[in-house]
């Protein structure tokens, strides 16, 4: 693992709207929007590494609280299937950002995070169980809450909420054989 | 004071068993949600199922004649149910507590497994979200009254079950459509395409 050069000593204090500034001059179309103290930048997968690289390492969002993804199928005015949403807080001014991003099929990797914070780790694993994204540079993608031997995402809308039978594929022990 | 103890006694071997296995049942309790916290006030001094010899909760199933199947089982925790109970020496019996153990519940999801009786022989079913422990009390009462009508000494009345006794397993579910929670009267079909 690489060492951070984090200087958790050095007090980043940053208005919400100098981070943009600074961002969009680094990043081209990079798209924003807020809501109340809900802030959001929304990234390209090709730019989101370096995105969430410099929120760390230059306007010191130090904690990655959370992680999560959501699959837009048939949601109204949906252009992209997938979106993957971090959650990040600088411990040290209590400022939140949320950085967003969207995929779509058939090229569903990301860059893992796992390099930036390690918290990633099981965040990751559980996007890949519940929606099949990959997580490139993830150091152990494996499902986290379902069965290993389970096959399918089960969060993705096109899943039966029943399931596939694998709830019912399980051999029957009866008095005879116990 | 002597107790009147008579030197010699006679009885079918039966029904001798059967009253020694029925008033010292020894659950497993396999508590996963909610009824286990009712499991646990029906052992406590309040319900005290101590009252009826069970109250003896052993954690290793190789103690243990009575399974207790408390709480929802999942997909992934079924096979350890089902390699506990057949950890569990003979003769035992299980008793399965509450609507999740019993058929699923509230939890008709694909990670759930609709009843464990479909995959363990199940004894007596308790219902309730989640049951009073009078109800637990109750169905270890009937089970008792169970063993004493059916039991044997050397549990041919198992032997006779072969045959699996649960629903059967559902077809599989189309993959194109879902079936939509929350109008229980009539399940509603909704299809994707």
């Amino acid at each position: 693992m690489p060492a951070r050069n984090v200087d958790r000593t050095k007090r980043i204090i940053m208005p919400f709207d100098t981070i943009i500034t600074a961002l969009k001059g680094r990043f081209a179309d990079l798209a924003t929007s807020e809501f109340r103290d809900n802030r959001r930048v929304v990234v390209a997968p090709a730019q989101l590494f370096d995105v969430l690289k410099s929120l760390q390492e230059e306007h010191g969002f130090d904690l990655l609280f959370e992680m999560t993804a959501a699959d837009y199928l048939k949601y109204p005015n949906a252009v992209d299937r997938f979106g993957v949403v971090y959650g990040l807080l600088n411990t040290v001014t209590g400022e939140r950002v949320f950085v967003k991003t969207v995929l779509n099929e058939p090229d569903l990797t990301l860059p893992s995070a796992f390099s930036l914070w390690k918290g990633a780790d099981w965040l990751e694993r559980e996007i890949y169980d519940m929606y099949g994204i990959l997580f490139d540079g993830h150091p152990d993608l494996r499902r986290i809450l379902m069965p290993e031997a389970f096959a399918g995402h089960p969060l993705r809308k096109d899943y039966p909420l029943r399931g596939r039978g694998e709830r019912h594929n399980f051999p029957v022990i009866t008095r005879a054989n116990s | 004071m002597a107790l009147a103890i008579p030197d010699f006694m006679l009885a079918k071997l039966d029904p001798l068993a059967n009253w020694v296995r029925a008033n010292s049942l020894w659950p497993m309790p396999f508590a996963t949600a909610c009824c286990g916290i009712e499991l646990m006030a029906t052992g406590a001094s309040k319900h005290d199922i101590a009252r009826f010899g069970a109250e003896v909760m052993r954690f290793s199933p190789r103690q243990c004649d009575l399974m207790i199947v408390a709480g929802r089982v999942v997909m992934k925790m079924l096979p350890v149910l089902q390699r506990i109970w057949m950890q569990m020496p003979e003769p035992k019996w299980c008793i399965s507590m509450g609507a999740c153990a019993s058929s699923g519940g509230v939890f008709d999801t694909y990670a759930v497994v609709q009843g464990v009786d479909r995959f363990i022989p199940v004894d007596m079913y308790v219902p309730g979200c989640p049951p009073r422990p009078e109800q637990l009390i109750q169905s270890i009462l009937d089970l008792q009254d169970k063993i004493r009508a059916s039991g044997t000494l050397q549990g041919t009345e198992f032997e006779q079950r072969i045959e699996h006794q649960g629903p059967l397993p559902n077809a599989d579910v189309p993959a194109d459509v879902v079936t939509a929670p929350g109008d229980y009267k009539k399940s509603r079909r909704v299809s994707l395409n």
